[in-house]
């Protein structure tokens, strides 16, 4: 921490913190410990300020995007928010395909930093906005599609920072668990730590949502993003919203950590991987990410009441 | 082994509009194979050239069955099948 010459240089170097009240008391055995890789002190307070701001100067590079130009962009809010923070800065304008179902918060942060929203239909969640985005580069030949799920800047942000931030704070790492959407996060900072640790774990916590996202008309609409490869990955946790937000919790009542619900998720993920270290009696260093913070997601109730309750007003919301 | 199976929207046109069948069987094969049996077309959705589908992931209490044996991943009594289609997340 210290001084930088624009918003954009604070970017990355998040800070690392041990999670022990939420670690496995492992006795006389070996350690099983969890850290929690802070990604909202991000200067828009998500991870994908990283891939953002990545993505943005790869384009201007290759000189496809250029002063003045129009970038357009499917996401659910995070990616996009990043991007508005950074077009603003560097003077593009940005245009952002969102399922209507994503939280109030994320609409409101993005028309605050002036971006121009396009909804995509709730049924069929981010699947459409992807749709919807193609559609319009076809229609608008000028606007420049950075597309976070093929494009390679967006695992090289990871690659490069991300990985190496990890590795640095916690050589003797043994695991990294992270959220799947764009894949990433997960398979940028998987690369890199299996190059450096080849017995590394890297395992992936999907949201499972409720039925309507998952609403697509043939199994030929399905998608896996063009960044995804298996190879990289040792295990995939599909984890629902009850699950989710009971970590969440815990995460906030144990250790101070008021984290978004897409964590509670890989939170969830990393103690399963924790409770089998345990098991097996061996060492464990477990690093996970805290993709954002909940700021954005007060609004869902996703903090306050039951847990049934709270899990089952997000049936049909974007919550990752 | 009897597990109980969750099946997509897309897909419940093979049973009857159940949101979940129950089904028996060692593997994930084995229970796809119980499931063609009384709900015939189904298995053609999911495997192709002995491999999941491309867009379906199926999972064992909640773990991704690729990273657990493919269609050989074992199921034990109790547990809990979900498929579902790939969607893009982010």
């Amino acid at each position: 921490m210290g001084r930088y010459a624009s918003l954009l240089d604070t970017v990355g170097s998040t800070p690392l913190v041990g999670l022990p009240r939420l670690s496995p008391d492992t006795g006389d055995g070996p350690p099983v410990r969890l850290w929690a890789k802070l990604e909202d002190y991000n200067p828009t307070g998500s991870i994908k300020d990283r891939p953002a701001l990545a993505m943005i100067e790869a384009a201007e590079r290759d000189g496809t995007l250029r002063r003045g130009a129009t970038i357009l962009e499917p996401t659910s809010g995070n990616t996009g928010i990043a991007l508005a923070m950074a077009a603003k800065i560097k003077g593009y304008g940005l245009v952002c395909v969102m399922p209507e179902n994503t939280s109030e918060e994320r609409k409101q942060l993005l028309r605050a930093f002036g971006a121009r929203i396009v909804y995509s239909p709730a049924a069929g969640g981010s699947n459409e906005a992807v749709r919807r985005a193609k559609e319009l580069a076809e229609q608008n030949p000028d606007w420049v599609l950075l597309y976070q799920y093929g494009n390679p800047a967006n695992v090289q942000a990871h690659y490069e920072g991300t990985g190496p931030e990890l590795l640095k704070d916690l050589p003797e790492i043994t695991h990294f668990v992270a959220g799947l959407g764009t894949t990433g996060t997960l398979i940028g900072v998987g690369r890199y730590l299996r190059e450096h640790k080849p017995d590394v774990q890297i395992v992936a916590a999907e949201p499972r949502y409720g039925e309507l996202v998952y609403g697509l008309r043939n199994l030929d609409e399905g998608f896996v993003p063009e960044l995804y490869d298996e190879s990289v990955l040792t295990g995939r946790y599909s984890v629902g919203a009850y699950d989710a937000l009971r970590r969440t919790r815990e995460l906030l009542e144990l250790e101070g950590i008021f984290a978004g619900i897409s964590t509670g998720a890989v939170l969830h993920a990393a103690l399963a991987a924790a409770e089998k270290a345990v098991r097996a009696g061996q060492r464990a260093d477990i690093a996970f990410v805290v993709a954002d913070a909940g700021w954005k997601y007060l609004s869902t109730g996703a903090y306050a009441g039951a847990l049934d309750e709270a899990a089952a007003k997000l049936d049909g919301q974007l919550w990752a | 082994m009897a597990v109980t199976v969750s099946i997509p929207t897309i897909l419940r046109s093979h049973t009857g509009g159940q949101k979940s069948v129950e089904a028996t069987g060692e593997t994930v094969l084995e229970v796809i194979d119980d499931i063609e049996s009384r709900h015939s077309g189904i298995k053609a959705r999911l495997v192709k050239d002995d491999k999941l589908h491309r867009f379906i992931n199926v999972y064992v209490n909640d773990e991704d069955v690729r990273f657990a044996g493919g269609l050989e991943a074992k199921v034990s009594d109790g547990d809990t099948v979900t498929i579902l289609p790939a969607v893009a997340g982010g």
